[in-house]
């Protein structure tokens, strides 16, 4: 800072450091993308016929009377049993399953292209069938959002396996650990990032299942406030349990996130992002 | 105790390339032998087989013909007899350095208390102690290193296979790991087999230098240098040092011996 060839400009006092400028922290750019967001919606919302549209403080106002009646959150229970469980149920099954395929080149080979398959299955298709296996109630609804969550989750725990390097597979074989111990201690902690990763592609596509499922056996839960409200043209009702979905999603997805950085921190560390 | 041997050790592989098998004859009746404490580097030139031989006498590559005899046994598969040190030392990231070192203690059966002040006590050897609860990617190149000779050694191997273990690393930080290796090498005693790249690491390290090209050993050849070698820049202005690495420079470029 200081101009040796000028001796009047040194005994001038600094100038005040410049302030370090410091980049905006995410939460507050997230914030100031949802408050821009609302308030062109309430804007423009407000120009067309409610039944064609709503906007945020029509929607508050909805949100406020289906939850003082207490029918929201029956129905947000009601939707929450089956996806909680039928999520759980890929997580625990999909993991397993992902690391078979991934890990043995028999299973592979043989389950493979079910699981490549089954990603692509068109679901929809396939609830009436569901119907008549399992009937109209809850077990069909778990079986929906199961099958929706799974092949994310198989899918990506496999190509972890797949991705892990050979070297570190060689780590273990160098000191005689035996194929399971590799699985557990080194394939599956590699595999970590990886099955975090389907395990969040997941939320959005078991929402998706959860809703499907209710406007196709039971109407029930979220799904039916979602249909009974469209029914009635009214808008902006319909509106709130989309958005209590969608929160959801961003929910979950903060959770796992949060799971993430608990039980596979060095991750975060190697790849050197805050994802604060 | 802790000698090896390749009695003619061959390795043929299949490659596949545009379509075409090739068949790459890796190592054509490689014969030669570590004896008991001593250290020896395998150089020669990329593709002539040094990797591939280390890793057939560490069990991970099945070899297509001969033996390896390490300690009077011959070797099938891997063994704790063997302690490998990798290229770019492949600690686990989600370990700890001790935890690393814990690792390889753990496989070959180690528990309770002894686990852990045995892996301790590794660390301490290489100097890591402080360092011990630091992961991988909060470790210098040449500490991670230093936590990969002290998983191999750690579980008391009777030979140490080291595979271009300071190739990846700066020039300063090779040297150090140069010079300790040597002191770990005069308080242990363990046969030490090293591939390398580098002629004067392997003048500087090693009692017998193996040259390989093509799959064969073309040379080996006695280091007339004096242990213990304490400093190693002395030793790089010995005329001895000049003489032994023109010589296997020599033999690694046109195969002429010089007498």
């Amino acid at each position: 800072m200081v101009d040796v060839t000028d001796s009047n400009k040194a005994t001038v006092a600094p100038a005040a450091e410049p302030a370090e400028r410091r980049p905006l922290p995410r939460w507050m750019i997230t914030l100031a993308s949802i408050a821009v967001v609302l308030i062109l919606w309430e804007i423009f919302g407000r120009q067309v016929n409610p039944v064609f549209g709503s906007y945020p403080s029509a929607i508050a106002v909805a949100f406020w009377e289906l939850a003082i009646t207490g029918q929201l959150w029956t129905a947000l229970y009601d939707s929450l049993r089956p996806f909680l469980l039928g999520y759980a149920l890929a997580i625990l099954i999909g993991v397993p399953l992902g690391l078979l395929i991934g890990g043995f080149r028999v299973a592979e080979a043989a389950l493979g292209i079910y699981v490549t398959a089954g990603y692509a299955m068109p679901l929809v298709a396939l609830v009436p069938l569901l119907i008549l296996w399992l009937g109209l109630g809850f077990a069909v609804k778990v079986a929906v959002v199961f099958l929706m969550a799974l092949f994310p989750i198989t899918i990506n725990t496999w190509l972890g396996v797949v991705a892990v390097p050979k070297t570190l597979i060689e780590v273990g074989k160098s000191f005689v650990a035996p194929d399971t111990v590799i699985l557990r201690r080194i394939v599956l902690p590699a595999t970590l990032p990886y099955i975090m990763a389907g395990v969040r592609l997941a939320v959005g596509r078991a929402v998706v299942a959860m809703v499907i499922a209710e406007f196709f056996t039971t109407i029930s839960g979220l799904g039916a406030v979602i249909i009974n409200s469209a029914n009635n043209f009214d808008t902006a009702t319909m509106f709130v349990p989309i958005i209590i979905l969608m929160v959801m999603a961003i929910g979950l997805n903060w959770l796992i996130g949060f799971v993430e950085r608990t039980v596979a921190p060095w991750q975060a560390e190697i790849a050197g992002r805050d994802r604060e | 105790m802790g000698e090896v041997s390749f009695l003619d050790v061959s390795k043929r592989f299949s490659l596949r390339v545009d379509g075409e098998v090739h068949h790459v004859q890796a190592l054509d009746r490689v014969s030669f032998t570590v004896k008991d404490g001593e250290i020896v580097a395998l150089i020669g030139p990329s593709g002539c087989g040094k990797t591939t031989a280390l890793r057939v006498a560490m069990g991970l590559d099945p070899s297509s013909g001969g033996r390896v005899i390490v300690d009077g046994r011959e070797i099938h598969g891997c063994g704790h007899d063997r302690g490998m040190v990798f290229q770019h030392a492949e600690l686990l990231p989600w370990l700890s350095a001790l935890q690393n070192v814990m690792f390889g203690l753990e496989m070959k059966g180690v528990r309770g208390t002894t686990l852990r002040e045995t892996a301790e006590k590794y660390l301490e050897l290489v100097g890591l102690r402080d360092s011990q609860n630091r992961r991988p990617h909060q470790l210098s190149g040449g500490m991670k290193q230093r936590v990969g000779i002290a998983r191999a050694l750690a579980i008391d191997p009777k030979v140490l296979l080291m595979d271009e273990p300071f190739g990846a690393l700066d020039a300063q930080t090779r040297e150090s790991l140069q010079a300790e290796l040597l002191d770990l090498h005069a308080r242990t005693r363990k046969t030490i087999l090293f591939v390398t790249h580098d002629l004067d690491e392997a003048v500087l390290i090693a009692d017998r230098i193996v040259v390989m090209k093509a799959g064969r050993v073309q040379e080996i050849m006695d280091v007339p240098l004096k242990r213990p070698r304490p400093d190693l820049g002395i030793v790089r202005g010995m005329p001895e040092f000049a003489e032994t690495r023109y010589k296997v420079w020599r033999a690694i470029h046109d195969g002429a011996t010089v007498h």
